[in-house]
């Protein structure tokens, strides 16, 4: 019996290697159903669906969710989690509001330093959780009110002002974008014109998700963020730089949301140290880490299927344009609907035999 | 727990002398500004101190509840919600069935809660955050989204803002519940089991607990204490409104983990969580005397939480 289990198991991993790869990625597979579902029904009953126009005003929409999201997974994916990247976004949005304007250099500069004020916040966050040996949770409770705080210093009022053409140039096409900047003879070279139409913030989405996560989770350290999430014991027993992971994790959800953060003040010309918001950013970016299919507890998931995840929930939302849901009913929706999704990866409990298996 | 050394201090007994400690020194900083600003020590007269308390009860209910939680290693998000639920559902009701209707909220909400996390096993700080959508999204439907024209009964009002010979009735309340909880966890076989369960739920399944009956008890309690506070607070306000209890989560996750509950569970002592709601209501309101802007506040509570933790809330090394 033991021989017929060694002999069949590695065919069975063989032969079953893309059914394999499906059931470790059914959550993220419904979600991308999910959204296909809903975005397609919402363009559908669109009186403009599928055209250039909604889906420009839907990159918009979607992206700072999108961005949080991301930053939400890496400490999700760690084990830990970060409520301080709704804070650390709202941050950077008011740092950006007094920043991003002027000359093209005080521009480019004031991008950059509010790209690094994200990642330092991260790594200071890094820095409690993993120097400070306190529970991440609790640790980014305080240091998201922090953060808070930093931005009503930054901007007691909602005010500001970005760089027009910057805002005009990154919430449209890629063909104003070059029109803006005047690239490629002001976007009519012939071979741009197929990508002309693409929404900027689309892009923006793929280049942070393409350069940033995907090499991250191919190295040592990336590796790491999923083994101390699936077991730190063992992590630690290997070898592996654990510390060095948590405070990249951290690191890089401060970026993450310090991203998101600029493009809200760059979309919305404002900065704003709304503290609801910052909250509803916060929760709805765990909300979107869980639909995307990634597991509270650690270790598997990641960056991309949260993105998914933030698309499923703003698509519900845009569903209640469509059909006339009164604006009263909409968060009852809104609340049934993510409790339904949560509730589905229960099924697992459900099947499970051993009940000694449900404890972690 | 070792018996007979009752001097020496127990590893949870620490927090709340630190605590306790730098509740004084809240109180020594904010008396120093008034006696150079007013020449009064406002701070330490009967009175004002009576009024921290009238305001602390409402989040020590909170906390109560939310520390019942925390030791089984879960969370409740959900009690914004089910504060602002009870108290719009028992001024809607109205008359003698107002109290109950709003407790029934309470009990409704935590079956709701604990069954999702208990039998569905959903992790809770993402089930509760869904039945806290969904609470609001009834309130809202429900209410219109403004705040309800129906007002708080006279035994609403009672509880939450009459005194009895100079005390606050709502302060009573929260020292019955203080002494009720503190009972329930140190000698009960329900309270054990909520330590046991904290520090690890396999253990505690094979050692014949029903943890999932404890799961759901625990989150009825908890909802049912947030939806006593909602009833008491709209009393307090003379009627409810939306978002009122917004102010009291993260707050009372703060009071707990100060007062030296670990955030996972398992550890941690009554005491403690009512020393973190004084200190944190304290701490707000000497903030404000002191005419600390918003954003100073934030910071002010941010850094007091890192720093309390710092002082004792630190995990062991990986690897011990």
């Amino acid at each position: 019996m033991a021989d017929a289990a060694l002999s069949t198991a590695p065919r069975a991993a063989r032969g079953g290697s893309l059914a394999l790869r499906l059931r470790q990625n059914a959550g993220l597979l419904g979600a991308i159903g999910l959204f296909v579902l809903f975005y397609g029904v919402y363009n559908l009953y669109h009186p403009r669906g599928f055209s250039q126009q909604v889906l420009i005003q839907n990159a918009n929409e979607v992206f700072t969710i999108a961005l949080v999201a991301m930053a939400q997974t890496v400490p999700v994916i760690l084990g830990g989690l970060d409520l301080s990247v709704g804070a650390v976004m709202t941050l950077v949005n008011c740092l950006a509001s007094h920043l991003v304007t002027g000359s093209a250099g005080e521009i480019a500069l004031g991008i950059l330093a509010c790209l690094a004020a994200g990642t330092a916040f991260g790594f200071l966050n890094g820095c409690v959780v993993v120097f400070g040996r306190i529970q991440p949770i609790i640790a980014t409770l305080a240091t998201g009110a922090i953060a808070i705080g930093l931005a009503l210093f930054l901007r007691p009022k909602p005010g500001g002002k970005l760089d027009a053409d910057l805002s005009w140039a990154m919430t449209n096409s890629l063909g104003d974008f070059a029109e803006t900047y005047g690239l490629f003879d002001g976007g009519q070279a012939p071979w741009f014109q197929p990508i002309a139409g693409i929404p900027v913030p689309l892009v923006l989405l793929v280049l942070v998700a393409v350069c940033v996560w995907m090499p991250f989770r191919r190295t040592l350290t990336g590796r790491t963020v999923y083994a101390v999430g699936s077991a730190e014991g063992a992590a630690f027993m290997s070898g592996l730089p654990i510390a060095r992971a948590k405070l990249a994790a951290f690191t890089l959800a401060g970026f993450f949301a310090g991203v998101g953060g600029l493009f809200l003040a760059i979309q919305t010309s404002t900065g704003n140290a709304d503290i609801p918001q910052a909250g509803a950013y916060t929760l709805n970016s765990i909300a979107a880490v869980v639909i995307g299919g990634t597991s509270l507890l650690g270790g598997t998931g990641g960056a991309v299927a949260s993105v998914v995840g933030a698309l499923v929930l703003r698509a519900i939302s845009f569903n209640f344009r469509i059909f006339d849901i009164p604006p009263l009913m909409q968060p009852l929706v809104e609340g049934l609907v993510l409790l339904a999704a949560v509730s589905l990866g229960a099924l697992r409990a459900l099947r499970t035999r051993n009940r000694l298996e449900l404890f972690r | 727990m070792i018996a007979g050394a009752p001097l020496a201090l127990r590893a949870d007994t620490k927090p709340i002398l630190i605590a306790a400690g730098f509740v004084l020194v809240i109180l020594a900083v904010g008396t120093a500004y008034t006696l150079a600003t007013q020449g009064a020590a406002t701070l330490l007269s009967p009175a004002y101190l009576i009024q921290q308390l009238q305001t602390g009860a409402f989040l020590g209910l909170v906390a109560a509840g939310m520390m019942l939680v925390i030791l089984i290693g879960h969370i409740d998000l959900s009690v914004a919600w089910t504060l602002a639920a009870a108290a719009m559902t028992a001024t809607a009701v109205g008359g003698p069935l107002a109290l109950p209707a709003g407790l029934a909220v309470g009990v409704a909400v935590g079956l709701l809660n604990g069954i999702g996390v208990a039998y569905l096993r959903v992790p809770s700080m993402i089930f509760t955050l869904g039945v806290n959508a969904v609470l609001r999204g009834l309130m809202v439907a429900q209410t219109g989204g403004f705040a309800p024209q129906t007002a708080a009964t006279d035994a609403m009002r009672f509880l939450g803002a009459e005194r009895i010979a100079g005390m606050p009735v709502a302060v009573l309340v929260w020292a019955a519940v203080s002494l009720l909880t503190a009972g329930l966890l140190s000698r009960t076989a329900f309270g054990k089991a909520l330590y046991g369960m904290g520090n690890s739920e396999a253990a505690a399944y094979l050692s014949g607990i029903r943890t999932r009956r404890v799961t759901v008890l625990a989150f009825v309690l908890c909802s049912v204490l947030a939806s006593l506070a909602g009833v008491m607070l709209a009393g307090y306000s003379t009627k409810a409104y939306q978002g009122m209890g917004d102010a009291y989560v993260l707050p009372a996750i703060a009071a707990v983990v100060i007062g030296g509950t670990h955030i996972l569970g398992g550890r941690g002592r009554y005491l403690g969580t009512v020393v973190g709601v004084i200190l944190i209501v304290l701490l707000n309101s000497v903030l404000s005397i002191m005419q600390m802007p918003e954003a100073g506040r934030q910071v002010i509570y941010g850094g007091v939480i890192i720093a309390m933790l710092l002082v004792y809330g630190r995990g062991a090394p990986t690897g011990s």
